[in-house]
């Protein structure tokens, strides 16, 4: 947010016209990292594509819904995987019931079905505050797991429990591959996170924030306080249940209820939490943490053990190390990684602004 | 008739546990505005550490000992790493920090002391006693009366020692216990130990009656709704809460479950506690909180 901030303060600055050339250079930056999002299934092998990317992007996409509700709007929201368990059944079961529609019209009535529900859990923010408002969302958490498990219904009665995700197909083209996965997530997610982007910019993002610094002065100076609490909750709940249609469709395979627990909603709050709240940037940032924190703990003990360790073990030594950091984050870096990362970037430019060649500046 | 007395006094007593578990909730959210999300994995880690220690050979005494200094050392690693770093960290942050002190100590505990599940046997027998035509577990009754000396013991404290009126006075208004001289750092360190002594009983009576094991944390899941039922800053709050919760979940499971294929003890409460939020906020023994601009 700052960042672009300061762009407009250049922009107003006296030497504005050597900005056009700036602005080109930006553009291509920016080009030239969306070129390199497209093209990374050509550079890196299926596993890091199938167990690190995708999966990566759909937890951010989830943790941009949970960012939005408890970053911006400032409510407390515990629940994530009910909505991304939500979004994935009502994808799949629009998938199984009306076989003809399109993929990417399930991925929306996913986000929609999500967002429905997401509202009337959000029902109770109306009345309640804090950490009251815990319990709301963990209803939803346990209710939604129930209701999937025990209604056979939304998995189409399958005797096997097994449920299949439909073939990745959008106008006749395939996604199967892993490549084709990493490809439609990427479809998916940029489009989602430009919007949450620019939201949070706009009157909505500001009514959001008003009501999370506080509540009755927003009120006061006429912002919707009760809209835009309901308004959070919904599009929040959009964007976790087109997270869990993804994870389900593109990372998983299949969809089954209990991949959505309370571990899971956790996962999503601690990827806001380390990421920054209130940051679309970071929560990439803590979403590409919680996936690669296993991975690479894993590594290191194996690199000192010298062989592969109980996984119980590990698993623990995990939660201990997890647990830690968080604490250790909150106290040193309320604003999560993306402020960490951003201190980093100044830095780095002030050094460069030192040694750089003083004739252009 | 006596088969729903039964399954109503279950429910109680089944209740009182998730009672013991919000009162060290209480205890710690009335001095430090604490929402403790560790609360469940506290109940773990003193169960485990109290069994462990038995199961080396160590006397039941010693062993209770022993884990009850391991609780108040907690307590104080506690307030140095965690409340101490987060003084005036919004309500969110401190929360977040409990729930990353819930993982230290689940992965603690477990890294320590392992994953297998032990039986814990407190000698007392299970039998049920019977009375007319309801019969009730000796056990269930001894965990009561327990958890009812427990809280008997904690009111005492708070009433008439110098710790007790300290914290009753942070509860009322922080700023000024501290400016009359009461230290807040401490009186955390003893209120997280209290939470911690709460925590161990309620673990060895809930860890007999299951077996000491990783589920033992998650009773913190039930807990939050018997708080909101109850109220966050009361204890007799926390008590009728668990009692509530404790009994219509029983209830609803064995009259309402077998009509909808069961399971639902697990959302139940929650539902019953949102029921409570929608006519009462404040729960039933809570304070209305005033705002101003």
């Amino acid at each position: 947010m700052s960042s672009d901030a300061s762009v407009w303060q250049r922009a107003r600055e006296p030497g504005a016209a050597k900005l056009s050339a700036r602005v080109v250079v930006r553009a291509a930056l920016v080009l030239a990292a969306a070129a390199l999002l497209v093209a990374l299934p050509l550079l890196v092998d299926d596993y890091v594509l199938s167990a690190i990317l995708v999966p990566l992007l759909a937890l951010s996409l989830a943790g941009i819904g949970q960012n939005l509700v408890t970053g911006y709007a400032g409510q407390l929201f515990v629940g994530a995987a009910a909505f991304m368990s939500v979004g994935a059944f009502a994808a799949y079961d629009v998938h199984l019931y009306l076989p003809s529609t399109p993929l990417l019209a399930t991925f929306a009535a996913g986000g929609l079905v999500a967002a429905a529900t997401g509202a009337l859990f959000g029902l109770p923010s109306l009345r309640i505050r804090g950490f009251y408002l815990v319990v709301s969302t963990l209803a939803a958490q346990f209710f939604v797991e129930w209701l999937f498990t025990k209604v056979g219904w939304f998995s189409g009665n399958s005797s096997s429990g097994v449920i299949t995700a439909p073939p990745l197909r959008i106008a006749g083209v395939s996604f199967s591959s892993p490549g084709g996965h990493y490809w439609l997530s990427l479809l998916i997610v940029a489009p989602l996170t430009l919007a949450a982007h620019n939201l949070v910019r706009g009157r909505i993002g500001r009514g959001w924030m008003a009501v999370r610094d506080m509540e009755t002065a927003a009120a006061v100076v006429g912002v919707p306080v009760r809209a835009s609490k309901l308004l959070a909750f919904a599009i929040g709940s959009f964007y976790c249940g087109v997270a869990g249609a993804l994870w389900a469709f593109a990372y998983l395979g299949t969809v089954e209820p209990h991949g959505f627990d309370l571990d899971r909603s956790f996962q999503i709050l601690f990827i806001v939490i380390l990421g920054g709240l209130g940051s679309v940037a970071g929560t990439f940032l803590g979403a590409a943490f919680i996936v690669l924190f296993p991975i690479a703990l894993d590594q290191a003990v194996a690199a000192v053990a010298g062989r592969s360790v109980d996984p119980g073990l590990l698993q623990n030594l995990e939660k201990v190390l997890f647990g830690a950091l968080v604490i250790l984050l909150l106290a040193k870096q309320p604003a999560g990684l993306a402020r960490l990362v951003e201190i980093a970037w100044i830095r780095a430019r002030r050094f460069a602004a030192r040694y750089a060649p003083r004739s252009r500046s | 008739m006596s088969f729903f007395l039964e399954v109503l006094i279950g429910g109680l007593l089944a209740g009182v546990m998730y009672s013991m578990v919000a009162i060290g909730f209480v205890l710690i959210y009335k001095a430090s505005g604490v929402f403790n999300f560790a609360q469940g994995a506290m109940v773990l880690f003193a169960a485990l550490t109290f069994v462990s220690i038995t199961e080396r050979g160590v006397p039941f005494a010693l062993a209770l000992v022993i884990t009850l200094a391991a609780m108040f050392a907690l307590a104080i690693a506690v307030e140095r790493a965690v409340l101490r770093p987060l003084v005036n960290a919004p309500p969110l942050s401190l929360f977040l920090a409990t729930l990353g002190l819930a993982y230290v100590l689940e992965g603690l505990a477990q890294t320590v002391w392992g994953t297998q599940v032990h039986g814990l046997d407190l000698g007392i027998s299970d039998a049920p006693i019977g009375a007319g035509a309801v019969s009730v577990s000796r056990f269930d009754l001894f965990a009561a009366a327990t958890a009812a000396s427990l809280v008997g013991g904690l009111g005492a404290l708070f009433r008439w020692t110098r710790a007790g009126v300290a914290l009753r006075a942070v509860a009322d208004d922080p700023l000024a216990a501290i400016a009359v001289g009461i230290d807040l750092r401490r009186l955390w360190a003893i209120v997280w130990g209290a939470a911690g002594v709460v925590a161990l009983v309620a673990g060895l009576l809930w860890g007999a009656r299951v077996g000491v094991q990783f589920s033992l944390s998650l009773v913190v899941l039930k807990a939050l709704p018997v708080l909101i039922i109850g109220g966050f800053s009361s204890i007799a709050g926390a008590i009728a809460g668990g009692l509530v919760v404790g009994a219509s979940e029983k209830l609803a499971e064995v009259y309402v479950g077998p009509l909808v294929n069961g399971g639902i003890e697990t959302w139940f409460p929650y539902v019953l506690a949102l029921g409570f939020l929608l006519v009462k906020p404040a729960g039933l023994f809570g304070e209305r909180s005033i705002e101003r601009v």
